[in-house]
């Protein structure tokens, strides 16, 4: 699976395409050390349980967090079940679902971070030595009834330094994800950073499979989920920042993890309605945000369009996938009456040919089956992760102004401190006055303190943004050119599997006389 | 609009055109009689045939000439073939079916309605479908009303018939001869066969082998094929609604990474599955005009058993006994006549079929290939990067 082991390119030459290059990874530069985690301490700590939401948006009566953890915990029965014992002794390896993922599915398998043999000489140019693959494999149901959950086996497989080894696996489960997901939502959404969302919580899907359901359906569903853990994860790690966290070193390596039990578990969903909330309250604002600088209007502007045509796309495709599968059905049933026909002939050749059609058209079947796979495995969910992927832009951009009003409302408080202090010396219990003085003198001092931090604060964030969002584009485009040619080697795979059906056929019509 | 479409249908290349004439085989090739459909105008759904005949028969007024006819005018000339006795023998050609531009109709709608959802681009992209798909409905109209008319020139007997002449030569319109004829039959016949009782052919004591098997062969073939022309016809739906996704998908992918270097161009050819479809249902209609034939022969023998059981009851009553015997006597012509010729004509639709079977499969075969093979092509990056057919 790891074909990765690269060297690092020379440094020079290959970050020539990098708008930002050397940017990109964190410098000692003057008001931070190695990374966030030691950001000024009123703001984050590394404490991995629980987000550290309080000190930032202390004054904010809008806990936005606050929000989303009730929600959260309405709609997640799942994240009761933790609190319950541990994994009953009962697992049950799940049956890979064959009869979803053919061999040639491998090619989806081998997920996208894989090169297809195009993507090689575009890897060479583009200077990005990556050596960390990550892979999320053998499903196993553990428990039963409603208490049961799947637990996915991560495989790290890496020459980083900042790991203990080369290889090595542990047993998570999807709220062990999503806990990772809260954790780092926490500490780097509000100042910036771009997090990956996690992978859509589904009730229904995990009830069928709690419930034992082995079908069809209930398969698909887990290599759906398998599939989009995977993605999370490498998306996750590619981010220079992120792979060097504490929590997401935790996760990948320490055998057992801390369980989830405190943490609020943002699902997409939460993220989103967060989000949605921060977009409300940025817009209910009275105070215009003064952008002085036209990149994060214009940018601004970039993911809004972005936003609406993936979702179109992400829909287009969706309809493609359904079609494809309904072809595959009416192929399916046109063979079958193919071969009736072929029966009810009564000239011997014709009925053979017939016959062969029918044959033709089941593999043909079969085939639309692979191509619906590959449509959506490669591309449905590529476009399904990168709405989620927009929606945590969007809201990175929001924090920003967040970020500036904080600012602004100091500054504004500052002043009317000032204001009253001016006002003080007009007052006439001179007796209190001194203490007065002082007071407001350290309130003003005090809030000096925070206007200034407000602005270093917004600085940086804007900052982290221009760099977050210049990385962003790059791997989406990166990104999408490696699924669409991926995607359009799946087509013409399946135009030549077509090609020798239809050679073989071929001799049958002749035969005829 | 109307001009549009014949001047699409001028531009096919002669080759091409002759694709088109492959549901049955070549009819075309007894230069005696040369009849075909060199145009047609499509004027808001009602199509105009151009009637083209060469003919080196001295019973018709000139060598060459050309009628427009309507949808019509087939019908009419087809249902006065299955009215006319002389002929009950004969399997008479299925009427062509009534050009149906519902689909396109349907999506041009649509298209209208989704206009302003749609980037320029991909509006193109749809109303090139659209035109497409006007096209082989038009195309196929066309080419079904011409063998229809290559059929009777190439059958011995129904090439002789006084009708047929009218249709070809007739300079004047149609409408009134129509009008008359409606009245003097009434459709009487058509209407019998319409109903064309399974039970009666099924259940008349035979006694002839041959119709025998070709009656159970027939009754089976007959379900079977109907069942693969509907199923045949889904998977033709199912392409074309991929064929439209790849569409939006493709101008939307291009409308993200613009300014990117990856282009994708959406192009899917589904129309080889349109001949194994076509193909399918003209035999549908073929064996049912087949089925037809047996059942006049058993409505036949079925009068021919009545009018002996007349004659024994004449005999009986001792009364009206010439009359009966002669009455009998014609019921057993009329039945042998029918029996000899229904023998004739089913042997020749079998092979008939089976050519036109192996034919069929075959191009179909061939085109599949071809399209595979333009599709399944990457081009390494250009200039703009990556042009990809699917």
């Amino acid at each position: 699976m790891a074909d990765t082991a690269r060297d690092p390119p020379p440094e020079s030459t290959d970050f020539q395409e990098l708008e930002d290059g050397e940017d990109l990874f964190p410098e000692p530069a003057a008001t931070q050390e190695s990374g966030p985690a030691s950001l000024p301490a009123e703001d984050i700590s590394t404490n991995s349980n629980g987000p550290k939401q309080d000190s930032l948006f202390d004054d904010d009566p809008e806990d936005l967090f606050a929000e989303a953890t009730e929600e959260v915990s309405l709609d997640s029965p799942e994240r009761d079940v933790l609190l319950s014992d541990g994994p009953s002794p009962a697992i049950t390896p799940i049956t890979p679902p064959t009869s979803v993922i053919t061999p040639r599915i491998g090619l989806a398998h081998d997920d996208m971070f894989t090169h297809s043999s195009f993507d090689e000489i575009e890897e060479e140019e583009g200077g990005d030595s990556f050596d960390i693959h990550i892979a999320v494999s053998d499903p196993e149901k553990v428990g039963d009834g409603m208490n049961a959950y799947m637990a996915y086996k991560v495989t790290t497989k890496t020459s980083l330094s900042l790991f203990k080894t080369d290889e090595f696996s542990v047993k998570r489960r999807f709220s062990d994800f999503l806990g990772l997901h809260s954790k780092l939502a926490s500490k780097y959404l509000h100042i910036g950073y771009i997090v990956p969302p996690a992978p859509e919580k589904s009730i229904v899907g995990m009830t069928k499979v709690k419930v034992g359901k082995e079908d069809q359906s209930s398969n698909e569903f887990v290599e759906k989920r398998r599939s989009a853990l995977e993605r999370y994860l490498m998306r996750t790690v590619k981010h220079p920042i992120l792979l060097k966290d504490p929590d997401v070193l935790q996760f990948l390596e320490s055998s057992e993890l801390p369980r989830a039990v405190s943490t609020q578990a943002l699902s997409s969903a939460g993220l989103l309605r967060m989000v949605n909330k921060a977009a409300d309250a940025v817009n209910k604002m009275t105070i215009k945000m003064n952008e002085s600088d036209a990149w994060f209007e214009e940018k601004q502007q970039h993911f809004e369009n972005l936003d609406v045509q993936l979702r179109k796309l992400h829909a287009s495709v969706e309809s493609l996938v359904c079609h494809r599968k309904e072809l595959s059905v009416n192929t399916a049933q046109f063979a079958k009456s193919a071969a009736m026909l072929g029966n009810s002939e009564d000239h011997t050749a014709l009925s053979r040919a017939l016959s062969q059609l029918a044959e033709v058209e089941e593999k043909i079947d079969q085939l639309h089956q692979d191509q619906a796979n590959a449509d959506f495995y490669l591309f449905s969910e590529l476009l399904g992760d990168y709405v989620r992927l927009i929606t945590a832009v969007k809201g990175v951009f929001d924090h920003r102004m967040k970020t500036w009003q904080k600012w602004q409302d100091s500054q504004l408080l500052l002043q009317k401190k000032r204001e009253a202090e001016a006002k003080l010396q007009f007052t006439n219990k001179p007796d209190k006055l001194q203490q007065a003085k002082d007071e407001i003198k350290e309130e003003i001092e005090e809030l000096e303190g925070k206007v200034q931090q407000g602005e270093r604060d917004f600085e940086q964030i804007s900052k982290t943004i221009r760099k977050e969002v210049s990385r962003f584009e790059k791997e989406r485009v990166k990104d999408f050119k490696t699924i669409i040619i991926k995607y359009l080697e799946s087509l013409v795979q399946t135009q030549q599997q077509l090609i020798k059906y239809w050679e073989a056929f071929l001799p049958e019509a002749k035969a005829i006389s | 609009g109307s001009q549009h479409f014949s001047e699409l249908f001028c531009i096919l290349s002669s080759e091409e055109r002759h694709q088109l004439r492959s549901v049955s085989v070549d009819l075309n090739h007894d230069a005696s009689l040369l009849i075909d459909i060199p145009d047609a105008l499509c004027e808001r759904d009602k199509v105009k045939f151009t009637v083209h005949t060469k003919t080196t028969l001295s019973s018709f007024q000139k060598p060459e000439f050309s009628v427009p006819r309507q949808h019509e005018d087939f019908i009419w000339l087809h249902d006065t073939l299955v009215e006319t006795e002389d002929y009950a023998g004969l399997i008479i050609p299925p009427a062509p079916p009534k050009p149906d531009f519902e689909s396109p109709r349907e999506k041009m709608h649509k298209l209208g309605e989704g206009e302003a959802t749609m980037t320029k681009d991909e509006y193109t992209k749809m109303k090139q479908e659209l035109e497409a798909e006007y096209l082989a409905v038009f195309k196929k109209t066309v080419q079904v009303h011409e063998v229809f008319l290559q059929r009777l020139s190439s059958h011995p007997i129904l090439s002789k018939d006084r009708n047929f002449q009218i249709f070809l030569e007739y300079d004047q319109d149609l409408t009134v001869r129509r009008k008359n004829a409606k009245e003097m039959f009434g459709g009487f016949f058509k209407n019998m066969v319409k109903t064309a009782d399974e039970v009666l052919i099924s259940g008349i004591k035979e006694v002839d082998d041959f119709f025998e098997q070709e009656k159970t062969f027939l009754l089976d073939y007959y379900s079977k094929i109907k069942d693969s022309t509907a199923k045949a016809e889904k998977m033709t739906r199912a392409h074309k609604n991929i064929a439209d996704d790849y569409i939006h998908v493709s101008a939307t992918l291009n409308t993200i990474s613009a300014d990117d270097s990856t282009k994708v161009e959406g192009r899917v050819a589904s129309d080889q599955e349109l001949k194994l479809t076509e193909l399918l249902r003209y035999y549908m209609r073929d064996i049912q005009a087949a089925k037809d034939l047996l059942y006049r022969r058993a409505r036949a023998l079925a009068d021919y058993e009545n009018s002996n059981k007349a004659l024994d009851k004449a005999r009986l009553k001792s009364k009206d006994i010439p009359q009966a015997e002669e009455h009998q006597q014609h019921c057993l012509q009329k039945f042998d006549k029918l029996s000899e010729s229904g023998k004739k004509e089913l042997t020749s639709f079998k092979g008939r079929r089976v050519v036109a079977f192996r034919k069929n499969l075959i191009e179909m075969a061939e085109l599949e290939i071809k399209h595979a093979k333009v599709s399944s092509t990457i081009q390494p990056p250009a200039a703009k990067g990556w042009v990809c057919s699917v």
